[in-house]
């Protein structure tokens, strides 16, 4: 039990942690304003972000939801796009308002279709569900592999790539999308929405009984899981510059869900850290690439033999609890048997 | 003795002016060919305690899948406080006032036990996802009315000291009683408790009759409950129907039913055979 006593008030908590991040933004930004980190290595620290964005969004739909959908690469695709689309078309509009509104964009399109997929797909069960989303994944390939041809004009140029993106997608942007999405899933799942979302995943039945409409809140968890991965993919389409409906094919949802799965569901913050391990491994061992998915099986395969709850299980990390656990060294003044609260 | 019309109501004399807590009319239901339930006519008071007994495969935890709407019924009505709850589904009639447990206990087991009651407690905190999100006053304002309510409903068990244990690591007893809590938490006038008692020891099964007699005295809700243990039924119920596949076969009070020959035939199967 962790003494509420001793622990740091919550405002200066939140203040602490957002101040820790707003370092780690300024510090890495002057880094590579300075070349001290390579464009490489920048590149690759976007990557990271927008990958820990996608491990992130899909814990919400598997970790916490506890379905399992296998087309999260096709809510990215709609998502990079639909921004892809727009940011070409908006040239014009001056960069800060642009960005933004084609991340609003390309998330909200993405939404939109976790909300079609979603109504019918969370009626089933299980497997059924995966077979649904992973056939939704392919469908969207197929069709921006396609669409052109129907529509008699060109919009997403099939296989021969939508070209000439705009490359707004910066160190900066990325991280501070990173923050938002986890504090906005953060804060929703230490809420009774989040609390409900987790109800279902234990127990349906339960959950109904308790007066919980489990459809809208599934519904709410799997468009805000879509939304979000949305958002990654207008990130990803203004840092490649370029998009090919072969980006998002299946191997790439079942890369995020590798991540996720590694990380240990419903664990934010192991999706945090295998999102980040799994996108810097390959990169920084170049050999290691074209093995990727082999090691990707083995390291699944392995984990679920040693640990199956995933690396971290369902830990939830936070600097400021072990900051408190430090002050609690200290001698207490008013030990009061005060409970664990939800936001350490 | 005089036997009772089945079909009788049973309604303690201090209920008899208010609307009943539930009244059921000619409920029924199919699995296919089979009848699970038929012509079941049942009426509550709204402080009574009343018990469904019956032998294995009766129908009884049919009954309590009806009146939450887990199952839609085949046949009949069921009026909740004098209101019809034709397609209503299982999570309205929760917020409607019914209320309950499970037979096999569903607990949210990787959950904490405090988190339980705060599920539990999901539609008496109004907050929306904005106010959450951003962490607005009337956040921290709701969630602390709500944990302080939560505890209040664990103290009435005795389970403030485990409110930080998972649900699932507590022993089989616990487990039961944080059920209850759960069901309480979500504001019900009826309480469906399906075999409560069940893996308890008789000390634990005492303490858990005084348990339902207390909340039905600080809540002045009507408590339905299944149980095998017929200490506990003949000990805290004021009226019983007895189950016999799927059709109320006798209803009185615990005396009667006793003595009841029907019932003694439905448990102990007919003399000669
Ligand atoms: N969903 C269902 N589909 C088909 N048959 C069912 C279903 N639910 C219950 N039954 C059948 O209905 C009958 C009554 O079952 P029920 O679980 O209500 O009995 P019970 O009185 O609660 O018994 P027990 O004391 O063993 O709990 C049984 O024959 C059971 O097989
Ligand atoms: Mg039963």
């Amino acid at each position: 039990m962790i003494k509420q006593a001793r622990d740091i008030p919550t405002p200066v908590k939140y203040l602490i942690n957002l101040a820790l991040f707003i370092i780690f933004l300024v510090v890495v930004n002057s880094m590579i304003a300075s070349k001290t980190i390579s464009g490489y290595y920048t590149k690759v620290i976007m990557l990271i972000g927008i990958n820990i964005i996608l491990a992130v969004s899909l814990n919400l739909a598997t970790g916490y939801l506890g379905q399992l959908p296998l087309g999260h690469a096709g809510f990215m695709a709609v998502g990079a796009y639909s921004s892809a689309i727009f940011m070409k078309a908006a040239s014009a509009l001056p960069m800060f308002i642009a960005l933004p509104l084609g991340l609003m964009i390309g998330g909200t399109v993405a939404g939109i279709f976790g909300f079609i997929i979603g109504i019918p797909a969370l009626r089933l069960r299980g497997d059924y569900l995966a077979i649904i989303t992973l056939g939704f994944g392919e469908i969207i390939r197929v069709i921006l592999l396609n669409i052109d041809s129907v529509l008699g004009f060109n919009l997403t140029y099939g296989a021969a790539s939508l070209k000439n993106i705009p490359k707004t997608t910066t160190f900066l942007g990325t991280f501070i999308c990173v923050f938002i999405v986890c504090y906005v899933i953060h804060t929703m799942m230490k809420s009774r929405h989040g609390r409900a979302i987790l109800s279902i995943r234990e127990n349906e039945i339960a959950a109904e009984s308790c007066g919980i409409k489990t459809t809208y809140y599934k519904t709410m968890a799997f468009v805000m899981s879509a939304f979000f991965a949305g958002v990654a993919g207008s990130l990803y389409a203004g840092y490649l510059g370029i998009l090919n409906p072969s980006n998002f094919g299946f191997m790439k949802s079942i890369e995020i869900l590798v991540m996720v799965v590694l990380g240990g569901m419903g664990s934010m913050i192991g999706s945090v850290i295998s999102a980040t391990v799994l996108t810097a491994l390959p990169e920084l061992l170049r050999a290691f690439a074209d093995y990727r998915m082999v090691a990707y099986s083995l390291l699944l395969i392995a984990v679920m033999i040693f640990k199956p709850s995933g690396l971290m299980g369902t830990y939830d990390f936070s600097l400021s609890r072990l900051l408190g656990k430090g002050l609690s060294r200290l001698p207490a003044r008013n030990a009061s048997p005060a409970r664990k609260g939800d936001d350490r | 003795m005089p036997r009772r019309d089945p079909h009788e109501t049973l309604i303690p004399e201090r209920d008899k002016d208010k609307t009943p807590a539930i009244e059921c009319i000619g409920l029924g239901i199919d699995f296919g060919g089979l009848t699970a339930v038929d012509d079941f006519n049942f009426t509550l008071g709204r402080t009574e305690i009343a018990g469904l007994i019956g032998p294995n495969g009766a129908g009884k935890t049919t009954v309590f899948n009806l009146l939450t709407k887990v199952y839609q019924p085949t046949r009949g009505r069921m009026l909740l406080e004098g209101r019809d709850t034709k397609n209503m589904t299982t999570a309205q009639a929760n917020r409607a006032g019914i209320a309950r447990t499970f037979q096999n206990i569903r607990l949210f087991k990787e959950l904490t036990v405090l988190d339980n009651v705060l599920i539990g407690l999901h539609n008496e905190i109004h907050v929306n996802l904005a106010q959450a999100i951003l962490r607005l006053p009337s956040y921290w304002r709701c969630e602390r009315v709500a944990r302080e309510r939560a505890m209040d409903l664990l103290s009435i068990f005795d389970m403030t000291g485990v409110a930080d244990k998972k649900a699932g690591s507590l022993p089989y007893g616990a487990q039961r009683r944080l059920e209850i809590v759960r069901a309480l938490a979500t504001n019900p006038t009826l309480l469906l408790l399906d075999e409560p008692a069940a893996g308890m020891n008789p000390s634990e099964t005492s303490e858990l009759m005084e348990n339902i007699r207390k909340i039905r005295d600080m809540f002045q809700i009507s408590i339905l409950l299944i149980e095998h243990d017929m200490n506990l039924v003949m000990g805290i119920c004021e009226g019983i129907a007895v189950l016999n596949y799927g059709r109320i076969i006798a209803k009185g009070t615990p005396e009667e039913i006793k003595s009841d020959p029907d019932v003694i035939e439905a448990y102990l199967g007919k003399k000669g055979h």
